[in-house]
């Protein structure tokens, strides 16, 4: 179990771009950590230097206060989990996940044991003698985290493991996932860009885009009060209207004055908000915060309706679960909540 | 039905026309005419024993396998790693260098056979074996780097990078994960590198010395003189050996493998 840091890594490909920019980041002991963010951000690149795929250009990387960088990736004792699991197609079941403790030079007693034992924890038993061909997505999924945990690594290193599944199942291997990390305490990675697989697997976010991590914090933390535009919009703010100051007042465009807990040093800035912290209210609901809009686009979304509103200041979405019905061409009235505004 | 009956029967006339020479050359063989001639008039099988008492042939047939063995040998051991090399990392001009090595498949055979002629034989002046081998090795290289770096674009590389995680240092993994896995691949193109050139003619044409002869260019020496059914013979035995050779290609890999 190992404390991860990373000072200032910068990572190129081409020697001219830079894929990564002065990271650092820091993984506590025992922690689950997510890499959260759009293909291209550069999560998977700064996996791939925790793994030791890639030199960076600057930068170091430790393990509990060993500095790790120029450590060959064999050496390491990382275990990982690739998108595509990487199960060696020519080994069967016992033998993939055999593979790392035969290099380790241990006697066939104590492997055995120790395979036996991980495919009884990850419910792979009765497959033992099969070849990955012949597994399904999930039983291979669990036969590539067996492959990592039976090394008994430092760290552990998740690639999108889940991407591969249906729904049903990926919601079970993340549990179990988070099951297994906590009871081995192993310290973890884990690369994903679905927001809410990474609120709710992780113990710490790392939201990414271009290269910089834009925000680090608690799940919570990140999702209530997003830092930045980008953060807000990745998470799910859907909302976006831009406020002046008037005298210490801040006003959407059209003089709209809305109130919040506290308005911040800027004289402009954007208010941000989730579909559902916006309620319709009725024509003569006297109240701060209120936005006058027209209904442009009426979706369901099962427990919901969601409706598009164009208001003087531009699109505004909102999530009603109150049943009435509202058509395209209706003028309403919404509320935002003041505790869930936040201005990036 | 009706449309599946005229593919049958296109089918059949395809295979038919393709099987026909061999056939009548097949039949020849076991003609006692003194010369290669259909419909046979008897049967016997003094050709096939000529074959066996003609020393050219013997001695051919024996330089021809062990050039095609060796050349083909020494090829996998600098093909493979070249097409893992292509595939595996982005090295600058990898187009061009693909193109490079596959280029003598492309250049006709008696262009490759008069360079290496001028250069091999009349510069450096090598040896007739050393100078065939040279020829061989250049002629069969192409094969193995095409066929195996076919079958490395299928391999997911991601799989050697988790040979290393799980404490592989990386030339044993390449033994021990790449090499398994592109098996097939290799098995293919030792065959498809062995029978080019094991038949090859224009190289040999030109790299033969006084004396040595490779079996094809023996063959045609032979025909030159006389034109009688042991060359029939000579190519039934070939076919047999061939027929052999896919037998065992299907029973171990599947004949798949050839064409992937």
């Amino acid at each position: 179990m190992a404390e991860v840091r990373l000072e200032n890594i910068t990572v190129s490909y081409d020697g001219k771009n830079n894929v990564l920019e002065g990271l650092n980041l820091k993984v506590n002991e025992g922690e689950l950590l997510a890499l959260l963010g759009p293909s291209g951000c550069g999560k998977t690149t700064t996996l791939r230097v925790i793994a030791g795929f890639i030199d960076p250009k600057d930068g170091h990387m430790y393990c509990d206060d060993r500095d790790f960088t120029r450590i060959p990736v064999h050496k390491r004792n990382f275990g990982l989990v690739f998108q595509s699991y990487a199960l060696f197609p020519h080994l069967n079941v016992y033998e993939n996940v055999a593979f790392g403790l035969k290099l380790r030079k241990m006697d066939k007693v104590t492997i055995e044991k120790k395979v036996t034992e991980i495919l009884k924890v990850c419910d792979l038993t009765e497959f033992k003698d099969r070849l990955p061909k012949n597994l399904s997505g999930g039983q291979r999924q669990r036969v590539a985290l067996a492959r990592a945990l039976v090394i008994e690594p430092e760290l552990l290193l998740l690639d999108e493991p889940l991407s591969n599944l249906d729904a049903k199942l990926r919601l079970n291997m993340r549990v179990e996932i988070k099951r297994i990390q906590k009871k081995l305490g192993i310290t973890t990675v884990f690369v994903t860009h679905d927001q809410e697989e990474c609120f709710s697997i992780s113990d710490k976010v790392a939201v990414m885009n271009g290269g910089v991590i834009e925000q680090f914090g608690t799940p919570e933390e990140i999702y209530t009060r997003p830092k930045t535009e980008f953060v807000a919009r990745f998470i799910g703010f859907e909302n976006f209207i831009k406020l002046h100051k008037v005298d210490g007042v801040l006003e959407c465009a059209d003089g709209t004055k809305i109130s919040v807990d506290d308005s911040g040093d800027k004289d402009e800035c954007l208010l941000t908000i989730r579909p559902d912290d916006i309620k319709i209210v009725a024509d003569d609901y006297k109240g701060e915060n209120v936005l006058c809009g027209e209904v442009v686009v009426r979706t369901y979304l099962g427990k919901s309706y969601q409706y598009e509103t164009m208001t003087p200041f531009g699109k505004v979405v909102v999530n009603d679960a109150s049943g009435t019905l509202y058509n395209t061409g209706d003028k309403i009235r919404m509320v935002l909540d003041k505790a869930k505004i936040v201005l990036v | 039905m009706k449309k599946g009956g005229f593919i049958t029967i296109v089918a059949v006339l395809v295979f038919v026309f393709l099987m026909f020479p061999l056939v009548i050359i097949a039949c020849t063989a076991f003609n006692t005419a003194p010369t290669i001639s259909f419909p046979i008039q008897g049967f016997t099988l003094d050709w096939f024993k000529n074959v066996f008492a003609t020393e050219s042939f013997i001695d051919g047939f024996k330089l021809s396998f062990t050039l095609a063995i060796v050349a083909t040998l020494l090829a996998l051991l600098v093909g493979v790693p070249a097409a893992y090399a292509l595939s595996r990392f982005s090295i600058k001009g990898k187009k061009f260098l693909k193109n490079y090595f596959l280029s003598p498949t492309i250049i006709p055979g008696i262009v490759l056979g008069y360079a290496l002629y001028q250069f091999i034989v009349l510069t450096l002046k090598m040896g007739v074996i050393e100078g065939l081998l040279i020829g061989h090795f250049m002629v069969v290289l192409p094969y193995i780097i095409r066929v195996v770096g076919s079958s490395l674009e299928q391999f997911d590389f991601s799989i050697e990078e988790m040979a290393w995680t799980l404490g592989c240092p990386k030339i044993k993994a390449f033994f021990k994960v790449v090499l398994p896995n592109i098996s097939s691949g290799i098995v293919a193109s030792f065959m498809l590198a062995f029978i080019n050139s094991f038949n090859n003619i224009p190289i040999s044409m030109f790299l033969s010395g006084p004396g040595v002869r490779t079996l094809p260019t023996a063959l045609m020496n032979y025909i030159e003189y006389f034109y009688d059914p042991t060359v029939s013979a000579i190519s039934v035995l070939l076919m047999i050996g061939t027929i052999l050779i896919m037998v065992l290609v299907e029973k171990t890999l599947g004949i798949g493998a050839l064409t992937k």
